[in-house]
């Protein structure tokens, strides 16, 4: 029941992809239609027909859809929102009945993830999205069609960056393949003795801090220091996995507060703000992020062991 | 110690700002092949990693409600509604938007955002808390309060989106370490995302108090009588 909903899912959320590609390709005024479409088909049809094709295949096109982003043809167009005082009158006029259709989304995920355990989050989250999808309907009265288009137009300016993390669980798992993690996981072995949990869990938030700085994204750092620090000096010691998993990604974000390769989140927003100084908004979360950050080492020792 | 290529071609290529599915995707390839894989068998594992995680990205199946939504006024609604909230005090605007900010993203609502609401809004009921307050707002702490301001937007983005048990944290995490070989479900990982949730929203609300603080002693006593300057 729950594989069947799911694949059903992706079927759906491949047709999202598809349905952006063909807007893609209809947008005259878009410097790169082809391309652009091309990306999204390829990624929508991943979703729709990938199981039953040859892995090899899905590799290359993937690749392909690598080849794309680098060469900056993945790129947004011209779909447009309403205009602002459209916007301004429906937010007049529906009051805060409009956070209802978006509650739903939230309020049905978790309610099926903890009610009907067997199915799960992620089938709660598209019975949300779907419920949530119909409550729109009504109470909007816009087209179906237009929820194509304004699907679209998200996905768009999302842009290819989407695909992220599915694309970083892919390079855990060659990490995994190559022995990456043995690697790193020798050179810190010297440092750190086995069986000193206080040390891996210390080394695993830390790195995740340091890695997010240097790199400025903290889903990258998981995939290497958890592959490199944390199966062997957390998970292998009997951590729990949720709490270690979960802790060990926002002991990445309070690296995120606290480096400029962070752009979106530190830089740009003191350019926004017209800050005298440029690292005004990093002088602000240093303070909290190192707070937060031996929080994040208290809390996972305790809790998770 | 030459397969830690990747992890150096990561490093070096986001600092470089390189396409980051590009640098992601060449950095797994060399790996690969350091690591003594074949082309065709690389090529399988990502595609079989790829499809399995495929859960990841089920945020698709809520772009189209979410952007007829925008196009309903979303945002404006929601801007409304801070824009009415009633704080007296620079520290308390900030509080305020961090809560609001934290819960919204814990159910997956993209309502925030610093072109969106720091600049045009946040920020602006900041400063002028402050202004209404107190005499003379020096240009030091009128950039500290922005500082504040964007921070907030920060702190509660970051810490309240994996309480949401489909956000893309939490099946990162689910998918990673699924691939590294340890079983855990997205619903364990949320909620073992409140606490931290929780505790920055504390850490927050004490800091912006003491900011607060800072801001009262720095410019002294209150002005009498005047009504708050125009807001910046």
């Amino acid at each position: 029941m729950k594989s069947l909903l799911l694949e059903i899912f992706y079927v759906l959320a491949g047709l999202v992809s598809i349905i952006a590609a063909v807007y893609a390709l209809k947008d005259d005024k878009h410097p790169h239609q082809k391309e652009t479409a091309l990306f999204w088909f390829l990624f929508g049809a991943i979703f729709i027909v990938g199981k039953y094709i040859p892995a090899p295949i899905v590799g290359a096109m993937l690749l392909l859809m690598g080849v794309l982003t680098a060469m900056k043809r993945v790129t947004f167009g011209s779909l447009v929102n309403a205009a602002d005082g459209m916007r301004q009158k429906s937010a007049d006029r529906m009051k805060n009945k409009i956070f209802i259709p978006a509650l739903t989304i939230g309020v049905v995920a978790f309610f099926v993830a903890q009610v009907f355990k067997s199915l799960g989050g992620l089938v709660g989250l598209g019975l949300g999205a779907l419920a949530a999808t119909i409550i729109a309907m009504v109470m909007t009265k816009e087209k179906p069609k237009q929820f194509g288009y304004d699907g679209s137009r998200l996905l768009l300016q999302v842009g290819s960056a989407s695909i992220l993390p599915q694309l970083l669980a892919a390079l855990g798992s060659l990490f995994a393949a190559a022995g990456v993690g043995e690697v790193i996981s020798g050179g810190i072995a010297g440092v750190l003795s086995e069986g000193n949990i206080l040390g891996g869990v210390i080394a695993y938030c830390v790195g995740m801090a340091v890695f997010t700085m240097i790199m400025g994204n903290a889903f990258a750092a998981f995939a290497v220091i958890t592959a490199g620090i944390g199966i062997p000096f957390v998970y292998a010691m009997g951590a729990n996995p949720a709490v270690a998993g979960a802790l060990a990604l926002t002991a990445g974000y309070c690296g995120t507060l606290m480096t400029p390769m962070a752009a979106n989140f530190n830089v740009v927003p003191a350019a926004l703000l017209e800050t005298k100084n440029k690292y005004r908004v990093i002088i602000s979360q240093v303070p909290i992020a190192l707070a937060l950050l031996v929080t994040h080492i208290v809390l996972m020792y305790v809790w998770a062991f | 110690m030459i397969k830690l290529i990747g992890v150096l071609i990561i490093v070096i290529g986001f600092i470089m700002k390189f396409d980051t599915i590009a640098v992601v995707l060449v950095a797994g390839v060399i790996t690969g092949l350091v690591g003594g894989l074949g082309f065709v068998e690389i090529l399988t594992i990502i595609g079989e990693a790829f499809i399995k995680t495929r859960y990841m990205s089920l945020f698709l199946l809520t772009l189209p409600v979410i952007g007829i939504l925008e196009r309903s006024g979303l945002r404006e609604r929601a801007a409304d509604l801070i824009r009415g909230m009633k704080s007296v005090t620079t520290g308390k605007v900030l509080t305020t938007y961090h809560v609001i900010r934290e819960l919204a993203a814990a159910f997956s609502l993209r309502l925030g955002g610093h072109v969106q609401f720091i600049r045009p809004l946040v920020n602006p009921m900041a400063y002028g808390a402050a202004e209404k307050n107190f005499t003379e707002v020096d240009e030091e702490t009128e950039d500290i309060i922005k500082g504040y301001a964007a921070g907030s937007e920060n702190l509660g983005n970051f810490f309240g989106q994996n309480v949401f048990v489909a956000a893309g944290g939490v099946l990162l995490i689910v998918g990673t370490l699924g691939e590294l070989g340890v079983e855990v479900t997205p619903l364990a990982v949320s909620k073992a995302s409140i606490p931290i949730a929780i505790i920055a929203l504390v850490y927050s609300a004490i800091q912006n108090y003491m900011l607060d603080r800072r801001i009262a002693k720095k410019l002294g006593l209150k002005k009498s009588g005047k009504p708050a300057a125009e807001v910046k």
